[in-house]
């Protein structure tokens, strides 16, 4: 079941999504052909993929170990972007700083600045019950206008166009793996958080502490296992995950502070990455192999759709749409999987 | 005299479920104004039975005439629309709702105007005319769960149920409180109703049934009048052999007192005092039982001396010494075993597997040096999996693997486990709270026997149980509670059931002397 309904849940969507293309105007074949073309047919295309691949695979990590334990993250966006934010301040400050240093730094003040915020709805959970779905959710909008505030007033870059900081250092920026490509150490970083995932999940007696306050906060208090603790842990390492997102979308691809994306409800250094954590994070099961194979997924839908859109002219919008047929597939699946529907006879 | 009709008949019922054939082609009827007793061993079928007349499954095979028509229960909307009610032995209810709330929920009103004050009127009628005192304007989880039982009876009632079945429903009273319920079934029968009573008590199937069906394996082994059989009969139907009745109270040598309790004080959930100035010790090889109503106080002892309740006052001394709000991981270590109340809530964590709840209590113990990390990090699966091994092959747990979820194991399987979980550690003192309520004979009588082993061995044993029959088979003194005090403690020996049923109802023992 834990595999079936996924799988299933994006077959269905790639069926739905077909007739969206051809609502387009465009044979489904031909534009998923320059989908999958556009994000896996070639070095530089599977270069870009995972380039993109690489802030899903933090953001689905971090929400996946946080839901593991039923603390309900909702605010990756925000903690990356908190993440992001005081790496700009290093970043900045620093200039003449060696990468050997520098780096480093970032990628530690983000993590711990993600963490810090992420740990503020964790105590408040623990200590007055307050939900955190409504704090995690609601800390992002915090986040998103103190960052605007920032990239529009104090740190605003008076020679750009655009309300953005100052590029960070030129040793800030993370170096590229292969030269001429986009990718870059970020995804190393990444790979590194979703084996670290793996290995607390799977090895420790943290994340089997995890998994008991996950399924039975009373009981597990009741075996000696500090609930409150675990909480907060937990939502400190996730969010300092989503602060590293934070860090590598600043020196991995857009090297300025940004402010508001152009929908509003997002960033414009985060992208929604975010929220497409928890998406990740439900279609991989919440599991350490299934959480990269959904991120990868999600990389090969977003950076498909904008070849197909060149190729062929279907909107690139196209994989929100994918995203959100394949979330209410498996939320049948789940359904489905509790409530069995037979037909009665009589 | 003409015969009532036949209200419930179940013609051929088969139900399978994966590996076992839970119902096995069972014929059984009800009639008007009876109490119809469905007895048998935990996993005999019989609660199956009763899912599939109230529609929560669906019968491979067979059908159901309700009042002469045959009907399809699809869901349990139908059986409620058949008015029939059904009261679980594990509770149905919305723990931060109150009484009133839990009783309406899910009921339609007229115009959509939800009217609770209305409802509330009629349940406070409801609960006088059948004795189910309960506050109306409760929340569910500041409750007992005796008091939670009779709301569920109450919320079957206001739905006008007519056909009422009760799974084991006094495993979670008191004596009184079961003749109180007993009362409240006879006017219900004699008002018309249809009982049928879940039960594996022998003494209270003869006490209140009409008529008793007998069910083993899957199979209904007899149907009876209950005036033309007896206890020894029914016994042997139901378990095909002969059954102890007095388990032998092993001599074991008085130790010093290693668990005492001085002056402790706590609250309840409600933040009432639930406790006040109790003070109880126990020795080495001696089981001191604590008898008294539910709600008495003796869950917050449990849960103080365990650890998972703050102590207002007083102290908890475990082998000399102070151990008062101590957390529950040093009073494991300290060498207390606990076996909680609420097994499925508190005792185990039945969404993971039957090996990690064996080890969750003691993970340090299960890890190992990994690199440079230290012992207590990286787990040893490898002990972990030889340790669900040995507890599942030496405590007998009926589990597909270790592997299994333990929401999958029966009643009596998951009160081995944590048995297993807690005798494993050669515990010199253990709080039982409750160890075999709503157990089946053999697992009753499995249970106890290691109790008394323990005992023998030199353990001090804290009995807690509202099963009087329990409390005299196993004690050595007898403690009672009420109202969070201790009305009395007698040698078991000399106990006499009146005495006790005394301070039950809040007599202390030197006015009963006096």
């Amino acid at each position: 079941m834990r595999i079936l309904w996924p799988v299933l849940s994006i077959l269905m969507a790639l069926g739905i999504g077909a007739i969206l293309i051809a609502a387009a105007g465009v044979n489904p074949l031909t534009g998923y052909y320059h989908l999958f073309y556009g994000a896996l047919g070639d070095i530089h295309a599977i270069s870009e993929t995972l380039w993109r691949f690489t802030p899903l695979l933090l953001t689905g990590t971090a929400v996946a170990l946080a839901f593991q334990c039923k603390f309900w993250n909702i605010g990756a966006e925000g903690q990356m972007l908190i993440g992001a934010t005081v790496a700009t301040f290093f970043a900045t400050s620093f200039i003449g700083a060696p990468s050997w240093f520098l780096i480093p730094l970032v990628i530690v003040a983000g993590f711990l600045a993600g963490a810090l915020w992420a740990a503020i709805p964790a105590i408040l959970k623990a200590k007055f019950g307050v939900d955190e779905v409504v704090t995690t959710l609601l800390g992002n909008w915090i986040i998103l206008y103190f960052v605007a505030y920032l990239v529009e007033g104090p740190w605003r870059d008076p020679t750009s166009m655009w309300p953005e900081s100052p590029a960070i250092a030129d040793s800030a920026v993370f170096p590229r793996l292969v030269s001429g490509y986009r990718i870059h150490i970020g995804f190393i970083i990444a790979i590194f958080f979703a084996i670290l995932f793996f290995i607390v999940l799977r090895k420790t007696t943290w994340g089997s502490q995890i998994k008991a306050v996950g399924a039975n906060p009373r009981a597990a208090g009741f075996m000696g296992i500090k609930v409150t603790r675990v909480l907060i842990t937990v939502a400190i390492l996730s969010g300092g995950i989503a602060g590293v997102a934070g860090v590598n979308e600043l020196c991995g691809t857009h090297f300025h502070m940004k402010g508001l994306g152009f929908f509003g409800g997002t960033g414009e250094l985060s992208w929604g990455y975010g929220y497409a954590g928890v998406f990740i994070a439900m279609l991989g099961g919440l599991s350490a192999i299934g959480v990269p194979l959904a991120a990868f997924f999600m990389a090969t839908m977003i950076q498909g759709s904008r070849a197909m859109y060149r190729a062929t002219g279907v909107p690139s919008p196209f994989f929100y749409a994918m995203e959100g047929i394949i979330l209410v597939c498996l939320l049948l699946g789940i359904f489905l999987t509790y409530y069995r529907i037979r037909r009665v006879k009589g | 005299m003409r015969r009532p009709p036949v209200v419930v008949k179940m013609v051929g019922i088969t139900k399978k479920f994966p590996g076992v054939i839970a119902n096995d082609n069972i014929n059984f009827e009800a009639s008007k104004g009876e109490i119809h007793a469905l007895l048998g061993e935990n996993g005999a079928g019989k609660t199956t039975l009763m899912n599939v007349l109230y529609g929560l499954y669906r019968p491979d095979a067979g059908e159901i005439y309700i009042r002469g028509k045959k009907v399809i229960m699809r869901s349990p909307n139908d059986a409620v629309g058949q008015k029939i009610g059904m009261i679980h032995q594990h509770f149905t209810l919305v723990p931060p709702f109150t009484v009133t709330q839990n009783i309406i929920l899910g009921l339609r009103f007229p115009k959509g105007v939800l009217k609770v004050e209305q409802a509330e009127k009629r349940v406070v009628e409801l609960s006088k005319k059948y004795g189910l005192k309960v506050d109306p304007r409760a929340q569910i989880w500041q409750l007992s769960v005796g008091e939670q039982q009779r709301v569920e009876i109450l919320k079957a009632l206001y739905r006008g149920a007519e056909i009422l079945i009760l799974d084991e429903p006094t495993s979670v009273l008191t004596p009184t409180e079961t003749q109180d319920l007993f009362k409240t079934l006879r006017s219900l029968a004699k008002g018309g109703a249809t009982i049928v009573y879940i039960s594996h008590k022998l003494d209270e199937v003869i006490e209140i049934s009409d008529r008793v069906t007998v069910l083993r394996d899957g199979k209904v082994v007899a149907t009876k009048r209950t005036s033309a059989t007896n206890k020894r009969e029914l016994a042997r139907l139901m378990v095909k052999r002969e059954v102890i009745f007095r388990l032998k109270r092993p001599k074991a040598k008085l130790g010093r007192p290693v668990l005492e309790i001085k002056k402790v004080s706590a609250l309840s959930d409600r933040k009432l005092l639930a406790l006040k100035e109790i003070s109880l010790s126990v020795c080495e090889g001696e089981i001191l039982g604590v008898a008294g109503v539910a709600g008495n106080g003796q869950r917050e002892l449990a849960e103080v001396i365990a650890g998972v309740r703050k102590a207002a006052g007083g102290k908890v001394i475990i082998k000399g010494e102070d151990m008062t709000n101590r957390s529950p991981s040093e009073i494991v270590e300290a060498g207390v075993g606990r076996i909680p109340e609420d097994r499925i809530g508190m005792g185990l964590i039945t969404d993971l597997s039957v090996k990690e709840n064996l080890v969750m209590e003691t993970l340090q113990d299960f890890s190992d040096r990994v690199f440079f990390f230290p012992k207590g990090v990286f787990l040893n699966h490898a002990a972990i999996d030889n340790h669900a091994d040995e507890l599942i092959s030496e405590f007998k747990v009926i589990t597909p693997s270790k592997e299994a979820l333990t929401k999958t194991l029966s009643g009596g399987n998951l009160q081995r486990l944590i048995l297993a979980r807690v005798l494993a550690r050669n515990p010199k003192i253990l709080i039982a709270s409750e160890p075999t309520r709503g157990l089946d004979v053999g697992a009753t009588e499995y249970i106890r026997r290691k109790l008394l082993e323990q005992k023998k061995g030199g353990a001090a044993i804290l009995l807690i149980s509202e099963d009087l029959e329990e409390i005299l088979t196993l004690s050595d003194r007898i403690a009672v509670m009420y109202e969070g005090k201790v009305m009395g403690i007698v040698p078991a020996r000399k106990a006499k059931i009146e005495g006790i049923g005394m301070m039950m109802a809040g007599t202390p023992l030197s006015k009963i002397k006096g």
